[in-house]
C-alpha cells in the first residue's frame, strides 16, 4: 500500500473489523443464521475458507454447500493451501470426472460420492445439488451456504435440514437464480421457490444479524465508484487499492486502429468503450464479434504487461487473464470461433451467468444491448451487467453499437410490481444508463 | 424468439400467409372437447356475463347473465355451467386400465409397485385466448370454497349444490395448464400460435381472428390485410364484425347495445317488484323476459363467430398428424386427471388458497422438468422444429464417414467405438460435451473428442451397446448413415426428495398450518 490511500479510510483495517464481527457471531452468536453481503472481489471465499477453519479449529465440523462443483473444488484448494492437514470430505457426483485431478494430489481430502463415508472428517463440501440428495446422515451443527444469492429457494429448502445454523455468503448485486418456466404465481409469497436463498430465509428469520463486506480488491480505484454507485446504491463500497496502485502498458505503440484506441484509452482509464455505428443486428452481430476478437488479439499481440500491488514488477499480461463476457451463449460461441481463427487461444469466452465468481485482468465486454432493437428484462437484468462490469483488476472494455441511449428511451422498465416483491434498486434501466453514461466518456467511434 | 422462428415471420409478411412452425402436432385434442367460451362484465372482477359451452360444433349451449352485479342470477349461471361440465367430465372418470405406480412402502421405507386405476382417457377444455385460462382459475377460486347448503347448514349465502365442486375442477385444470406441454386445458391462440408464425408480432397474435385470418385468409386476399379488418372493421352501428374473444367484450358493444337492454332489464324487474296487482305483474314480467332474451340474443350473437373460430382452429390442427411423443404426454395429463378424481372421491378438502413452501417447490421442479422434457420430444418428433435446434447449434445431423472401434480400459473391455462424422451444422461442441441420439427410441449418448483437419468431427460413443465385447447389433450407426444428435438431453433426470410438508425447515418457516382454510369472514364490503 502506497500513500495514496484516501486519509480515514484505511481498507485493511476496514475490511478487518467487518471479517471480525462476522466471525464472532458466527462463532458465538446464537441466532441460527448470519448473512453476509459481499460486492465483487470483496474477499468472500477467503472469508469462507477462514469461517470454516476457525470452526473447525474450535472442534465444530461443519459442512459447506457451494453452487458449482468448479467453486467446490476451489474452495478444497483453498482450504487445502491454509491448512495442508486439515481432514477435507469432497463429497462428489456419480457422473465420470466429477471433481478436478488436482484435488488427487492433496493427502487430506478426501473423496467420495457417498455422505456416509465421509462422515466424522472435519468440512465436508459438495454442490447444493448433490447435498439435496443426501438423506439418513446426522444433521451438521454448521454449515456455510457460498453464494447464497445465486442459490434458489428451492435448492435451501432440500438442504436446510441437514444442519442447524448456517452462515449464508453471498452477492446480492450479481445474477438472481432463474426458473425456465414461469413461477408468478408464487411471486410474492416468503418462500417463493423460485427466488433467492437469502430472500426466503431473511423473509422468514429477520432477526438474523446480517454483515457487509465493505472493500473490493479485486475492481481497480477506476471501477469500483462506478460500480458502486450503479449497483450498490445504498452498500457502498471502496476499492481496496488506489488510483496509483495499478498500472497497464503495452510494450506496442498503437496503430491507430479503433481496437488500438480503446485499449490505450482502457489502459489509462479503467474503460473503454468500442462505439460500432447503429444498427440492427441478430444477435451474433458479425462485426461486433470481429470487433471483439480483434480487441482481444490487440491486447496480448501489443505485449501488456500489469503492475499491481500484488507485484511491483510489470507482470506479462497473458491469454489466461484476459476474458471475453457476453449475455447469449450464441455470442460467447461466435466469440469463440472468431478467436480460433485468429489463432487467439486460452482466452475464456463465456456468458455473464458462468463468469460469476472469476477475476482477470482485462475483460472484454459485447454489451448485451448492442444492435438491440428492443431492450427485454432479460437484457436489463442489472445483475448481468453488473457481472459482466465487475470481473477485472485492470481494465473493462466494452463492445457496443451506437444507440443504446435511444434504446433505453424507448423501453422503459415495465416489468409488473408484485405485491409482496420487495422492489430492486436500482433497476436494471438505472444501472444500465449509469454504466453507459459513464462509458461514454471513453468512448471511442470506429467504422469497422 | 429463435432465429428459425424470425426467419418463418419474415417469410409470412413476404408472402402474407402464416408459415408453418410444426409439421406435426405438438398437443394432443380430444375427439370430443369440449370448447368453453366465457365472456366476463367489464369492471367486475369474476363476474361471469355468459358463455357458450359444449363438445359439437353444431350445438353450443348458451349460459347468460342478464344482471352479472345480482349474485343469485351469477349462482344461478354457475350452477348451469356445472351442470353442463360435470356430466362431461364425469364422463372419463369410469372408464379406467389397469396401472402400475411406485410407491414408498410406509413401514419399510422401500419403493414398491402398486396396482392403480388410470382412466383410460381424459375430458379436455379448450377456451379461445390466454386470458380464458385465466378466468377458468378465477372461477374455480371463486367457487371451490363456497359452502353448500348441505355443507353448512348455518352458512347465509350457500352455493348451489354441485358449484364448490366445479370450482375444485377448474382449479384442477387451471393448475394443470401451467405445466408445459399439458393439454387438459388448452388455449387456442396459444395452440395456433405454437404451430404456426405469422406475420404480425406475438402480442397481435393473441386475437384469435386476427391468427386464424393469417393462417387461412379468405381466398385471394393477404393475411395481413384479414388480420387487420378482423381486428378492426365494424358494421353500421359501430360494433365489430369479429368481436374479440374475450373474456373481456369491447367497449362500443358493452355501452352501444348491453348497457341500454340491462337497464331496462332492471327496471322491469324493479316494476315487477312493485307491482300492485296480477295485471301488472304480467305486464312487468312480459317486459322482463324480453328483456331477458335479448340480452341473451346479443350475447349469443358476440360468442358465436369466436366459438366458430375455436372449431375453425380444431379443425386447423386435426390436419396435423399427431407428434410420437404426444400420447407419451398425454398419459400423464390422464395421471392428472385421474389423481384429481381420486382426491375428490377421498372427500379431501379443496385445494389450498396457497401452495406451502414444499409444494410450491416441488411443482417447480415438476415444471422445469417437464420444459425440459417437452423442447427435447418436440425437436425428436419434428424434423422443423429439429431445424430450429440445429440451425441454434443444439443440434446437428451428421453422417457417418467412418467407424473406428475402440475398447475402454477397465479389466472388461467394453465397446467405446469412434465415428468421425462429416455434418454442413455448427454445433456448440467442445472437450467433454455430450451429444446425444434416439435409439430406437431410448438416447444414446456419445463424447465430443475432436475435429479432424478436413472438419469432420469425432464422437465416441458411450453406452447402449450391450453388455459384450462387440457390439450388438445395430447399437452402433454404419458409414454412409444419416444421424441427427442433440447436445440436450432426451430425458431429464428428477429433481431431488424434498422434506415432507411438515418437516419444512426453519429457513422457511416451518411446518405449515395444519387446520383446514376457513373462506373468507364476510365483510360489510361483501353486502349489496
Amino acid at each position: 500500500m502506497t500513500g495514496t490511500v484516501i486519509p480515514l479510510f484505511d481498507p485493511g483495517a476496514e475490511a478487518a473489523r467487518a471479517t471480525a464481527a462476522i466471525l464472532e457471531d458466527t462463532l458465538t452468536g446464537d441466532a441460527r443464521g448470519v448473512v453476509v453481503d459481499s460486492p465483487p472481489g470483496a474477499g468472500k471465499s477467503t472469508l469462507v475458507v477462514r469461517a470454516a477453519l476457525e470452526l473447525a479449529a474450535a472442534g465444530r465440523p461443519l459442512m459447506i454447500v457451494a453452487q458449482t462443483n468448479a467453486q467446490v473444488d476451489d474452495l478444497v484448494v483453498r482450504l487445502a493451501e491454509k491448512e495442508p492437514g486439515l481432514p477435507v470430505g469432497r463429497l462428489h457426483s456419480n457422473d465420470p470426472d466429477p471433481y478436478d485431478s488436482a484435488l488427487d494430489e492433496l493427502p487430506a481430502v478426501r473423496k467420495s460420492a457417498k455422505a456416509g463415508d465421509l462422515a466424522g472428517l472435519d468440512v465436508v463440501i459438495s454442490t447444493a445439488a448433490k447435498w439435496a440428495h443426501v438423506q439418513g446422515v446426522e444433521p451438521w451443527r454448521h454449515a456455510i451456504v457460498d453464494e447464497a444469492y445465486q442459490m434458489r429457494s428451492d435448492a435451501l429448502l432440500a438442504v436446510a435440514g441437514l444442519f442447524e445454523r448456517a452462515l449464508f455468503v453471498g452477492d446480492p448485486g450479481q445474477l438472481d437464480p432463474f426458473s425456465v418456466v414461469g413461477a408468478e404465481q408464487w411471486a410474492g409469497l416468503s418462500y417463493d421457490p423460485s427466488a433467492s436463498a437469502v430472500s426466503t430465509l431473511l423473509a422468514h428469520n429477520p432477526e438474523l444479524p446480517q454483515h457487509r463486506l465493505p472493500v473490493s480488491w479485486r475492481l481497480p480505484a477506476s471501477a469500483a465508484p462506478l460500480v458502486s454507485a450503479a449497483f450498490y446504491p445504498y452498500t457502498p463500497f471502496r476499492s481496496g487499492t488506489g488510483a496509483e496502485d495499478r498500472r497497464l502498458t503495452f510494450g506496442v505503440a498503437s496503430d491507430g486502429s479503433g481496437a488500438d484506441r480503446v485499449l490505450d484509452e482502457a489502459a489509462e482509464s479503467g474503460w473503454g468503450l468500442l462505439e460500432l455505428p447503429a444498427r440492427h443486428t441478430p444477435r451474433t452481430d458479425p462485426e461486433a464479434v470481429r470487433a471483439v476478437a480483434r480487441v482481444v488479439q490487440r491486447v496480448l499481440d501489443r505485449g501488456g504487461a500489469s503492475v499491481s500491488e500484488r507485484s511491483p514488477d510489470p507482470v506479462p499480461l497473458t491469454a489466461d487473464r484476459v476474458a471475453v463476457g457476453t449475455a447469449h451463449r450464441d455470442q460467447a460461441a461466435a466469440v469463440r470461433s472468431a478467436l480460433a481463427e485468429r489463432g487467439v487461444t486460452g482466452v475464456a469466452v463465456d456468458t455473464a451467468n458462468r463468469l460469476q465468481g472469476r477475476e482477470f485482468d482485462v475483460t472484454v465486454v459485447l454489451h448485451p444491448l448492442s444492435g438491440r432493437p428492443d431492450a427485454t428484462a432479460f437484457h436489463l437484468e442489472t445483475g448481468r451487467l453488473c457481472v459482466l462490469a465487475s470481473r477485472h483488476r485492470h481494465a473493462c472494455i466494452v463492445v457496443c453499437r451506437a444507440g443504446v441511449a435511444e434504446l433505453l428511451d424507448g423501453h422503459p422498465s415495465t416489468e409488473p410490481v408484485q405485491l409482496g416483491v420487495a422492489v430492486k434498486f436500482p433497476d436494471g434501466w438505472d444501472a444500465m444508463f449509469t454504466t453507459y453514461l459513464h462509458l461514454l466518456e471513453h468512448r471511442v467511434s470506429w467504422r469497422p | 424468439m429463435s432465429l428459425i422462428g424470425a426467419l418463418a415471420r419474415l417469410e409470412a409478411v413476404e408472402s402474407g400467409r402464416a408459415r408453418p412452425l410444426a409439421t406435426v402436432r405438438h398437443r394432443h385434442l380430444s375427439p370430443r372437447p369440449m370448447v368453453f367460451v366465457p365472456l366476463t362484465t367489464a369492471g367486475e372482477a369474476g363476474a361471469p356475463l355468459g358463455a357458450l359451452v359444449g363438445t359439437g360444433r353444431d350445438a353450443p349451449q348458451l349460459l347468460a347473465v342478464a344482471q352479472p352485479r345480482d349474485r343469485d342470477l351469477r349462482f344461478a349461471f354457475l350452477s348451469e355451467l356445472a351442470e353442463v361440465l360435470l356430466p362431461y367430465l364425469d364422463g372419463y372418470a369410469d372408464g379406467v386400465e389397469p396401472a402400475e405406480r411406485g410407491e414408498t412402502d410406509p413401514e419399510t421405507g422401500k419403493r414398491v409397485k402398486v396396482e392403480v386405476e388410470l382412466c383410460a382417457d381424459a375430458p379436455q377444455l379448450i377456451v379461445p385466448s390466454g386470458p380464458g385460462i385465466d378466468f377458468v382459475r378465477l372461477l374455480g377460486r371463486s367457487m371451490r370454497f363456497r359452502r353448500t347448503a348441505e355443507q353448512d347448514p348455518g352458512t347465509p349465502y350457500p352455493a348451489p349444490p354441485r358449484v364448490p365442486l366445479l370450482g375444485r375442477w377448474l382449479t384442477h385444470y387451471g393448475e394443470r395448464a401451467r405445466v408445459p406441454g399439458s393439454s387438459l386445458l388448452l388455449a387456442m391462440t396459444d395452440l395456433l400460435g405454437r404451430h404456426w408464425a405469422t406475420g404480425q408480432s406475438r402480442l397481435e397474435d393473441r386475437h384469435l381472428g386476427a391468427l386464424l385470418a393469417w393462417i387461412a385468409p379468405p381466398e385471394g386476399g393477404s393475411g395481413a390485410e384479414a388480420a387487420l379488418r378482423a381486428e378492426t372493421e365494424r358494421d353500421r352501428e359501430g360494433q365489430l364484425v369479429c368481436p374479440p374473444a374475450g373474456p373481456a367484450t369491447d367497449p362500443a358493444f358493452d355501452n352501444g347495445l348491453l348497457a341500454p337492454v340491462m337497464e331496462r332489464y332492471d327496471r322491469a324487474r324493479q316494476a315487477l317488484a312493485a307491482a300492485a296487482d296480477g295485471a301488472a305483474a304480467d305486464e312487468q314480467l312480459a317486459r322482463l323476459t324480453s328483456a331477458e332474451r335479448e340480452i341473451r340474443s346479443l350475447l349469443e350473437g358476440v360468442l358465436r363467430p369466436t366459438w366458430d373460430a375455436v372449431w375453425d382452429g380444431v379443425d386447423l390442427l386435426l390436419e396435423l398428424p399427431e407428434g410420437p411423443h404426444v400420447a407419451d404426454r398425454w398419459k400423464r395429463d390422464r395421471w392428472s386427471f385421474t389423481g384429481h378424481r381420486d382426491r375428490v372421491r377421498a372427500g379431501e378438502p379443496p385445494q389450498p388458497r396457497r401452495d406451502d413452501a414444499v409444494t410450491a417447490a416441488r411443482k417447480l421442479a415438476a415444471r422445469e422438468t417437464a420444459q425440459a422434457q417437452l423442447d427435447a420430444q418436440e425437436a425428436l418428433d419434428d424434423p422443423l422444429v429439429l431445424a430450429g435446434r440445429r440451425l441454434a447449434g443444439e443440434a446437428f445431423v451428421g453422417v457417418v464417414a467412418d467407424v473406428t472401434m475402440a475398447w475402454s480400459e477397465s479389466k472388461r473391455p467394453s465397446p467405446r467405438p469412434l465415428l468421425t462424422l462429416r455434418t454442413q451444422d455448427t454445433p456448440h461442441l467442445g472437450s467433454g460435451v455430450k451429444a446425444y441420439r434416439s435409439l430406437a427410441g431410448r438416447p444414446q449418448s456419445a463424447e465430443f473428442v475432436r475435429y479432424e483437419e478436413d472438419g469432420a468431427l469425432v464422437l465416441r460413443l458411450l453406452d447402449r451397446m450391450g453388455r459384450s465385447r462387440d457390439p450388438a447389433e445395430g447399437s452402433v450407426p454404419d458409414v454412409g448413415e444419416s444421424v441427427a444428435w442433440t447436445l440436450f438431453e432426451h430425458d431429464q433426470r428428477g429433481g431431488p426428495k424434498l422434506p415432507e410438508p411438515e418437516d419444512t425447515p426453519w429457513t422457511h418457516g416451518g411446518p405449515p398450518r395444519t387446520d383446514a382454510e376457513s373462506p373468507d369472514a364476510v365483510t360489510p364490503e361483501d353486502l349489496l
